[in-house]
């Protein structure tokens, strides 16, 4: 008998998809958010360096242009915003090419909502509320701590003040000595490979732990902080050492976005990494008025694993790249 | 007619990817990193046992990997950057048969095709004891050179030497030291005789039963 063509997910787990779902849609059915949908294929992708997009060719007659699968759907999510949308949630797939792990498939769910009139507190409770609810049976306590506290509680070093000799000393004793060739004068690099090996095991054990206050080298597309501009408005959720999601109280001056979506291009090409146009939609959204907003995105096949405390991605995905 | 021009294309294709082959190895990207895969890592051939991809929603990705040094054994844990390439390592693993030594080098034949191949001591240590002429071996093979040689599981080998004097003594107990034809001493009941042919576990060096002839 050929065998391969069989889901890598039991039936079990699948209908645990099923299960999450309907109590995601209820959670919002219940607070007045809105589900929509946008598009998949777009004139336009992140600028975000570390993302690789899949692209394709949109024919229209003899014309031919590119189209870029979504990286996320937060661009079109945000022009919904500015036409007025008020509070909405999307449940989608999102693409990012030459991510395969563990926890990682090129082509995944996500769940992505934004919060009219929350600050970054407000959408950490309601994010509280509602991973407690999907992951009810673990009975999880939600906790939170700054970028700061906790980074510096697992290295003993300071994010927010770069220093080669001390980041190298903490790699060279956590046998992680690679870090210093790999990073070398790169600081955003340094917090990424010491967060992801020190820091990120540690958190969410029997808990929902969200970490805030990003250095604002880590800054994506969060609002500086107007007490402390070293800061940005960030919170990134972990639950058993696993990253559910990033969130933002989201950034809506219009020369800082275009300043720093320039910068990502710039650092694209010095890296030799495809282009990406510039999607000028969403900055003439932005440029019309993005009300006050937070915004998140959950990873929903993460979540499924922790739901059925599956060891792999392949465990809670129907058909995974390698058989998709 | 178009189906035949496909065929040769192909063909030609294969040659291509064969003399460059010989002339340099191929690099790998840590996206295509898996367990098995054999790349060289400090000048020395490397076998990756685990790799796992980290990274963080909006940061830099890494490869986290377990690698088995082939040379001597060490297992160690490396961090690449995501997309960094690496040298593969020209490693094959062929069984052959057992010819003899010359108390310098091993010699071992591929039986389909003749050839020979001679390791040296470092190379046979773990599978020196149970080596056996006309016996099949897996010799690992680096730049064409053996690098390692494996034993069977399983190997049987006749007894030269054993205290006869406990025949007949079924209590069991604690066995006896047995010499065998290899040279290896391994524990054996006391039932079992010079002459008699018995199975042993290779990888813990222990009797297992006695062969029938």
């Amino acid at each position: 008998m050929t065998t391969g063509w069989q889901p890598t997910c039991s039936l079990q787990h699948m209908q645990a998809r099923a299960i999450m779902l309907q109590k995601i849609r209820a959670f919002f059915a219940a607070r007045n958010v809105w589900e929509v949908e946008t598009p998949l294929l777009g004139q336009a992708t992140g600028t975000d360096p570390n993302l690789d997009f899949f692209s394709t060719q949109y024919q229209s007659g003899s014309q031919s242009q590119t189209y870029y699968l979504q990286t996320s759907p937060e661009f079109c999510m945000k022009r919904l915003l500015a036409a007025g949308s008020g509070s909405i949630y999307q449940i989608s797939k999102a693409f990012r090419n030459n991510e395969s792990g563990r926890y990682h498939n090129p082509e995944f769910s996500l769940l992505e909502w934004y919060r009219v009139g929350f600050d970054l507190q407000q959408l950490m409770d309601e994010v509280a509320d509602l991973l407690t609810c999907v992951l009810a049976p673990l009975e999880l306590e939600a906790e939170s701590d700054s970028y700061v506290n906790v980074f510096s509680h697992h290295t003993g070093l300071d994010p927010l003040e770069f220093s080669f000799d001390a980041y190298s000393k903490c790699a060279e004793e956590n046998n992680l000595s690679d870090a210093v060739t790999i990073c070398a004068e790169n600081h955003p690099m340094w917090l990424d490979f010491l967060f992801s090996f020190l820091v990120q095991p540690h958190l969410g054990k029997h808990s929902v732990s969200m970490i805030f206050d990003y250095p604002a080298c880590q800054s994506s597309l969060a609002r500086v902080k107007v007490e402390d501009p070293r800061l940005v408005e960030r919170v990134e959720v972990f639950v058993n050492g696993i990253e559910l999601g990033n969130g933002y109280f989201e950034l809506s001056d219009p020369v800082e976005q275009r300043q720093r979506i320039d910068n990502e291009r710039k650092i694209r090409k010095s890296k030799a990494l495809p282009e990406s146009n510039i999607d000028k939609h969403f900055l003439n959204a932005i440029e019309s008025g993005l009300p006050d907003c937070s915004g998140i995105a959950i990873g929903l096949d993460r979540l499924l694993m922790l739901v059925t405390d599956s060891k792999t991605i392949n465990q809670v995905i129907t058909f995974p790249i390698a058989n998709a | 007619m178009l189906k035949f021009y496909a065929l040769v294309v192909k063909n030609v294709a294969i040659g291509v990817f064969f003399t460059s082959h010989e002339e340099k190895m191929a690099t790998y990207s840590t996206n295509e990193f898996k367990a098995g895969l054999k790349i060289m890592l400090d000048n020395d051939p490397c076998a990756i046992i685990e790799n796992e991809f980290v990274k963080p929603g909006k940061g830099q990705a890494f490869s986290r990997v377990k690698i088995r040094n082939l040379k001597n054994g060490r297992v160690i844990e490396k961090t690449f950057k995501s997309g960094e390439s690496v040298e593969g390592a020209d490693v094959v693993d062929i069984d052959m048969q057992y010819l003899y030594t010359d108390g310098e080098f091993w010699h071992f034949m591929v039986t389909e095709t003749f050839e020979q191949y001679s390791a040296d001591e470092k190379a046979v240590a773990d599978a020196k004891l149970w080596l056996k002429d006309q016996d099949m071996f897996t010799v690992t093979l680096w730049n064409d050179v053996p690098l390692t040689v494996e034993a069977p599981n399983f190997v049987e080998l006749k007894v030269t030497d054993t205290d006869p004097g406990l025949k007949g003594d079924t209590s069991g107990g604690g066995g006896k030291p047995a010499t065998l034809e290899t040279g290896a001493v391994v524990r054996v009941p006391l039932f079992v005789q010079i002459d008699e042919i018995i199975k042993v576990d290779t990888r813990s060096g222990e009797y297992v039963s006695r062969v029938k002839e």
